[in-house]
């Protein structure tokens, strides 16, 4: 039963993005016959492989739609205002080359794989960090800080606000 | 028109920053170099693809765009599980 | 409408640049791909959108379809780039390259 409620999951996002991809193109409002049928029998083989691999874990939580409207809401504002900085600064060190490099460890507490995607991701466009090595087992992160203040950090000192962010969007 | 132009302006300018890559390219001391310099290039020349798109009004090579986003993202995936210790 | 068109150009240009030159300037790679991967999404962000505004002021079915693809390209680069750089720092790691002038390595210590 989950096995299938997996698949078909995975076809109807497939079958959005070929959707989008084939706007304007027909007589049918806005596709045309062939390119429904088209998307159909794609949507359907690519879930075949699919389906098994994204939704391991279960993650199901996120087919939530008040989650989808947090993840813009959280693209557009935190997390998009963050980048910027991350930006200037990195303009800053490329001038003056005031670095001091280091790998620390630290534990956010996430349990599936999305939360975890999502703060990785987030952590590697943000102010002097890069995440190098998730431990799959423990959840333990550790992330190459270009310019090291704490060789034993908590979580909001490295990367803000965002592992509550991530626990709020996928956990 | 004139907006086109500066769209044709600013992907020549991204090609410039190709080039720029490209020094680090031929030049990085260890093959991770290397490697982070071709993703950086694979991401410019998708920048570089939509605006010629844009320039040119052919929208294919936007669809090109993302399929060589795709693309590259798996030889970079690729490459890094060669680093890290031999295809297994 | 033209200026801001521009502007958004020369925003992407500029930060594309720093990427760029960020990847000449940096000592090893970790930091370089600190550069690298921020400042080309960003720059990346700026020229997309760009064409995204261009394509919905233009409208239409070719207009739109410009946009909408563009706007696509954009989602994949910003899911894909992050990840695909924490996959080259990963292998950067395991086959042996140290930060240079790292005060810390936890990551080598648990190995």
């Amino acid at each position: 039963m989950r096995k299938w409620g997996a698949w078909a999951t995975s076809a109807v996002f497939i079958y959005i993005v070929y959707l989008i991809l084939t706007l304007w193109t027909g007589e049918l409002g806005l596709w045309s016959l062939g390119e429904l049928i088209t998307g159909a029998v794609i949507a359907l083989l690519g879930a075949i492989p699919l389906g098994n691999i994204v939704w391991k874990r279960g993650d199901v939580r996120l087919l939530q739609p008040h989650r989808w409207i947090l993840f813009l809401f959280y693209l557009i504002g935190p997390f998009f205002f963050s980048m910027a900085r991350a930006n200037i600064d990195v303009a800053y060190r490329v001038i003056t080359g005031r670095i001091k490099p280091g790998i620390v460890r630290f534990q956010p507490h996430l349990k599936t794989d999305f939360g975890r995607t999502l703060l990785a991701n987030s952590i590697t466009l943000t102010p002097g960090t890069l995440t190098v090595d998730v431990d799959d087992g423990t959840g333990e992160f550790y992330v190459h800080w270009i310019y090291v203040k704490n060789p034993e950090p908590r979580p909001e000192e490295v990367c803000g606000p965002f592992p509550t962010w991530a626990r709020r969007i996928a956990e | 028109m004139i907006a086109e132009f500066g769209f044709l302006v600013a992907a020549a300018v991204l090609v410039g920053y190709v080039f720029v890559s490209m020094g680090r390219l031929m030049a990085g001391p260890t093959t991770p170099d290397r490697a982070v310099a071709l993703d950086t290039i694979n991401t410019l020349v998708v920048a570089t693809m939509v605006l010629l798109g844009t320039a040119f009004g052919q929208v294919v090579l936007v669809d090109v765009a993302i399929v060589y986003a795709l693309l590259s993202f798996i030889a970079t995936l690729y490459i890094a599980r060669y680093l890290e210790g031999g295809l297994r | 409408m033209k200026v801001f068109l521009y502007l958004l150009l020369a925003i992407g240009a500029i930060f594309n640049g720093l990427g760029a030159f960020a990847l000449i300037r940096f000592p090893d790679v970790y930091t370089r791909i600190h550069g690298a991967t921020k400042c080309t999404t960003f720059g990346s962000i700026f020229s997309i959108l760009a064409v995204v505004i261009y394509g919905f002021v233009k409208g239409g079915g070719e207009g739109g379809t410009l946009a909408i693809h563009a706007l696509l390209a954009l989602f994949f680069l910003l899911i894909t780039n992050p990840t695909g750089s924490h996959a080259l720092a990963r292998g950067a790691h395991r086959a042996g390259v140290r930060p240079v002038g790292a005060v810390v390595d936890r990551l080598e210590e648990k190995e």
